[in-house]
């Protein structure tokens, strides 16, 4: 499993990327693992949303499940990964990379410091099994 | 060998009757109602006979093996059920007919309300809804029509633990609630302390799965329910796993407020693609005036020599009308036999064996299978289909590869808080052997996963198709072999 160290993670599954004040979000790998093939991916949000902690930003189904993508920051919606709804399969191959799902202007950047770091994400995987 | 569609076996020219000849002059459409692209198949009547025949045979169904579907309940539907259904004061009635012509009809309807009543423990039943999920609709419907009577407009939540179905939260959504996830305990029950922290005034019920999708009974939920109630919330029960509890215990003992039924999964009517589903609704007194209209009662009482006059009877606050006419009529029909054929103790019998069966089956897969929750079960239970010494396998490849053995494959990933989820549940219909029969293949094929994985990762290998291209299927909406041209 591949947990990059220059991003952050949350217990539900997503990471962040911390950039001054702009965050980018987008599933882990573990996440796309656990999900399987990824056959849908819609953002329930748009440029220039407010949001708050938690809030849900997209929804993705597998052919296992579905599953809802929560924003671990609060903050304004800048942009959003447009190419993603066509080709929501980039979330298996790439999930920290071409998978980006929305980028964050953050209010409040101390919010990062409670996610887990790469280790910490890995470790917690690690409890709930592969 | 796969069948051909029938647009292949489709010969330019053969055809399954002949017109007699026109005694009418012709008359040509004109050009712009003509077109020449219609590919209607040209068969005889012994290729489509043949062709269908061959379809059915290779259909997997209750009446031709083991079809342990986890939450689904699908046990073996009586003939006798059938019979009923086909008695032409049953069959050849119509739902406008004068009352006084089918008062047979609205006798089973209303005995059917009032057998519901006693083996739910609740006050008032409609037998309108087509199927669970309608049930699950009209019953959070009703919940926020009681809320809105006493202009408590403030609740704007309703809470779904995530051991529920998966229609409750879709069915508080699209009832305009906000959906508020409940965790489970370490034990598979709804966890107390998230409960209390959630539960405030904004909280305008809880949908309850009892048994859950874990097929776990809720060890706390008296507290659960009291939780709930004393924020002025109401308690939805989710009937889909009632098989559990008949004649052993009552939703509305236990103090729930509004419950749906699923006729096809309790009472043995029709399932699954041969519906159609039938979900009744019940609710306590103070939520009787509610429901939607009409529901069936005696609108003459019975005098010395003259029986009474049944007919239909309109709620006061109800909701209104959920469906045409008076729901499934056929459907219950044979949902008032199943309950007729068995009686009281019957019908105790069978959640008895329900559960028997249930634990007898866990017993003889829980040694090479992980169990999640440690526990006795009821009606059904969920395994890992996952081992750590056989890392490729998932619960999919066993799902597949249980259908080489000629047995329906159980529910998989569901409920989603069990990983590799293979939910199963056997039924009371099921024989000792049947039993034994599927835990042989159940424990062949966790050898096999372990000695020869490429057999599961490639199964099915004895069915009429191989195994799918599942996110082929996913993402390329294409159903039909000729689609018209857009204009």
């Amino acid at each position: 499993m591949n947990t990059p160290k220059n991003l952050k993670y949350a217990s539900s599954d997503e990471w962040v990327l911390i950039e001054g004040d702009v965050a980018t979000l987008g599933v882990s790998d573990y996440a796309q693992d656990q999900l399987s093939d990824v056959v849908f991916f819609e953002t329930t949000v748009a440029v220039g949303d407010t949001l708050e902690k938690n809030a849900i930003i997209a929804t993705i189904e597998s052919v296992k499940a579905a599953a809802d993508v929560k924003s671990s920051v609060s903050g304004k919606v800048i942009e959003i990964n447009e190419a993603l709804a066509d080709t929501p399969e980039l979330i298996n191959s790439d999930p920290y990379g071409a998978a980006w799902m929305i980028k964050v202007e953050l209010a409040n950047p101390q919010e990062a410091e409670v996610l887990m770091d790469a280790e910490a994400y890995a470790a917690f995987c690690e409890t709930r099994g592969h | 060998m796969v069948e051909p569609t029938i647009y292949e076996i489709s010969s330019n020219g053969r055809v399954g009757f002949r017109f007699p000849e026109s005694d009418v002059p012709r008359v040509d459409l004109p050009d712009r109602l003509k077109r020449s692209d219609l590919p209607f198949p040209e068969v005889s009547e012994v290729d489509v006979v043949r062709h269908f025949t061959h379809l059915s045979t290779l259909n997997y169904s209750i009446d031709k093996g083991f079809y342990p579907l986890g939450s689904c309940t699908m046990k073996y539907n009586p003939k006798v059920n059938e019979a009923a259904a086909r008695i032409p004061g049953f069959s050849a009635t119509h739902p406008l007919q004068p009352i006084e012509t089918v008062q047979g009809n609205l006798a089973l309807m209303y005995g059917l309300q009032e057998f519901l009543k006693e083996i739910s423990g609740f006050a008032a039943v409609t037998l309108q809804p087509s199927a669970g999920a309608q049930g699950e609709f009209v019953g959070v419907k009703i919940i926020k029509a009681y809320h809105q009577s006493r202009a408590d407009e403030k609740r704007t939540r309703i809470l779904v633990p995530d051991s529920a179905h998966g229609t409750n939260p879709a069915t508080s959504s699209m009832t305009g609630y906000e959906v508020v996830g409940v965790p489970s305990d370490a034990r598979g029950n709804v966890d107390l302390a998230s409960l209390r922290d959630i539960c405030d005034e904004t909280i305008a019920g809880l949908m309850l799965t009892n048994p859950n999708t874990l097929g776990l009974f809720d060890e706390n939920v008296l507290e659960v329910i009291e939780i709930v109630h004393q924020v002025g919330g109401l308690v939805y029960g989710d009937g889909a796993n009632l098989n559990a509890l008949l004649g052993i215990a009552r939703p509305g003992d236990l103090g729930f407020d509004v419950m749906h039924f699923n006729l096809h999964k309790t009472f043995s009517t029709p399932h699954g693609g041969g519906g159609p589903g039938s979900g009744p609704v019940a609710v306590t007194q103070k939520l009787a005036d509610f429901l939607p209209a009409p529901i069936i009662g005696i609108v003459e009482e019975a005098t010395e020599d003259v029986p009474p006059l049944y007919g239909f009877i309109t709620p006061p606050k109800t909701i209104g009308r959920v469906k045409a006419f008076h729901g499934q009529f056929g459907v219950l029909v044979r949902a008032y036999t199943y309950i007729r054929m068995h009686g009281p103790d019957g019908l105790r019998k069978i959640a008895e064996h329900a559960v028997l069966n249930s634990n007898y089956l866990l017993s003889l897969l829980r040694h090479r299978y992980t169990l999640p929750y440690d526990r006795t079960y009821m009606h059904e239970f969920v395994l890992e289909g996952v081992w750590a010494d056989a890392p490729d396998v998932q619960a999919l490849d066993i799902a597949k590869r249980l259908m080489d053995y000629n047995f329906h494959p159980p529910t998989n990933y569901f409920p989603l808080i069990v990983r590799e989820a293979l939910m199963i549940e056997p039924t009371e219909t099921e024989s000792k052997q049947e039993l034994d029969a599927f835990a042989t293949a159940m424990l062949k094929i966790a050898d096999e996963a372990h000695s020869t994985p490429a057999l599961l990762k490639e199964a099915p290998h004895n069915t009429p198709i191989g195994r799918l291209d599942e996110v082929k299927a996913a993402k390329e909406l294409v159903l039909c072999c000729w689609l018209p041209e857009q204009e």
